[in-house]
């Protein structure tokens, strides 16, 4: 597997590290009930098919990348910077 | 049928014309006492046991492809209890227990072979962890021993003790572990939960989980509604996408685990053996191929197949720890789906929904445990309670904080 660094083109999969779903990205609000916490750290909805995840581009930029790919395949979609999304890195 | 020395004998004389078939194929019932969802290891043991300990015979096991088609028909099929966390710990000890009489108690050759199992260790740290696994083992009444160099020497001359990186400074080993024939296994509790009168129904997907004010009252499939009021979730990698039929996010990410088996070789390696140092463990087939598995490929995955980089990784840390290995030509490799928990530990729990359960996330751990998970899971479906050896496999510990980091590494879906 290959993915598309925006910044650094396509680079091979040993480059990154995976973090996992982009449920990380919707962290709770202060004070939100352990439930709200509980479903982005563990609770996940795994699916078989497109999912987006969360890829660190550690030997490469250092930047944070929002993977769209496909669980079954390991077709991989579309990545963007976590960056460059409205709001941010969450 | 019961199988037997003599049976194989008068069959022999007989022209194997009088097996018969080792299960029915029946047709699905309309109701059931208790259907259990997945005919793999964990799904018939569970079935068998219901109908055994619990004397619940009035039950299905619903399969969507054949029986033992997943991960019970492909693994490194490693049996061993030298598990060190309270939690883990009595549970494995009582799998292992289980195994030991597996043969008896089926009335079919799984092959257990207690060849001994043997973790080496490379440093003064890991050493020093081995002892204290080695301690607790004992502790729960299991065996363990430490080796020396020279005793390892002795056991396993094929090793290279003195890699400049990592050299060899002991092992601790659990001479009751050791391997079975995995579709064996598969097929014994099949066979076994049959001739107690347990539908095992195969092609037959669950399209839908059936529920009326909380309570379970049965299952759709493709081959029509079959209604129960209790029923048991047990699909390894398939387990988010059962869930969802009943609403529910689970703590599982399901990802892709591989492994490799060489051509038959005269036998060379006699125990398991692991590496403390890469993530490989290896031990020889009955039939003589190496048989030989690392880590999971690390990202979530369906695909059943896994990628190279982690080919690459096993491979080369087979070939620091014996180099022997060089001369084996690895024959196939394959990709099991594992159902990953955050904290690496399973669980056999009820769900939110009365009469639901769920008995999921055996990680890349999932063989070993087949009978006691079986055992725990009928009991909690039988009884509506914890079996005490399982009593910390629940579904809601990783927002109570209960977690059983048995690896310590931490309790995040990446870690494991």
């Amino acid at each position: 597997m290959r993915l598309t660094c925006p910044l650094c083109g396509t680079r091979d999969r040993r480059e990154f590290y995976y973090s996992g779903s982009e449920d990380y990205l919707n962290r709770p609000a202060e004070g939100a009930p352990i439930e709200a916490w509980d479903d982005m750290l563990h609770l996940r909805t795994n699916p078989a098919g497109v999912t987006k995840d969360l890829w660190y581009h550690e030997t490469g930029c250092g930047s944070w990348l929002l993977v769209t790919r496909n669980t079954v395949t390991h077709a991989v979609l579309a990545t963007e910077l976590v960056a460059a999304r409205k709001g941010g890195a969450a | 049928m019961r199988y037997s020395g003599w049976k194989v004998i008068t069959e022999g004389l007989l022209g194997n014309t009088g097996w018969g078939r080792a299960w029915r194929d029946p047709a699905p019932k309309a109701e059931y006492d208790a259907i259990v969802i997945g005919g793999g290891g964990h799904g018939l043991a569970t079935a068998y046991y219901l109908a055994k300990n619990h004397g619940l015979t009035n039950i299905a096991v619903l399969e969507k492809g054949y029986l033992g088609s997943g991960n019970i028909g492909r693994n490194t099929t490693i049996v061993r209890a030298n598990y060190f966390l309270p939690g883990n710990s009595e549970f494995y000890s009582h799998s292992l227990k289980l195994w030991e009489k597996l043969e008896g108690e089926l009335n079919y050759n799984v092959m257990h072979s207690q060849r001994g199992h043997i973790i080496l260790f490379h440093s003064d740290g890991q050493r020093d962890a081995a002892v204290r696994r080695g301690n607790a083992i004992v502790n729960q009444g299991d065996d363990a021993e430490l080796l020396s160099v020279a005793q390892l020497k002795e056991m396993l001359p094929y090793l290279d003790y003195n890699q400049t990186r990592f050299p060899i400074y002991g092992g601790l080993i659990q001479r009751r572990a050791g391997t079975a024939r995995h579709d064996a296994v598969a097929w014994g509790y099949a066979r076994a939960a049959d001739r107690l009168g347990v539908d095992l129904i195969q092609n037959c997907e669950v399209t839908g989980i059936d529920t009326v004010d909380g309570k379970v009252i049965g299952v759709q499939t493709k081959r029509g509604a079959i209604r129960a009021k209790k029923v048991g979730m047990v699909v390894a990698g398939r387990s988010s996408q059962v869930a969802a039929m009943a609403g529910m996010r689970l703590p599982i990410e399901s990802h892709v685990l591989q492994a490799f088996v060489t051509e038959g070789l005269k036998p060379v390696i006699d125990h398991v053996v692991s590496y403390g140092m890469g993530h490989f463990y290896i031990s020889q087939s009955d039939k003589g191929g190496l048989v030989f598995g690392g880590d999971i490929d690390m990202y979530s995955s369906y695909a059943s197949r896994g990628n190279l980089p982690m080919v690459e990784h096993v491979m080369e840390a087979g070939m620091t720890l014996m180099p022997m290995l060089a001369r084996a030509r690895v024959l196939r490799s394959w990709g099991g789906i594992m159902d990953m928990t955050p904290d690496g530990s399973p669980i056999i729990d009820k769900t939110h929904i009365d009469g639901l359960f769920v008995d999921a996330g055996w990680n890349y751990g999932g063989f070993k445990a087949a009978p006691a998970s079986g055992w725990c899971m009928a009991h909690l479906m039988a009884t509506g309670q914890s079996h005490e050896v399982a009593r910390r496999f629940r579904l809601d510990r990783f927002r109570t904080g209960h977690v059983m980091d048995e690896e310590g590494t931490g309790s995040q879906h990446n870690l494991h």
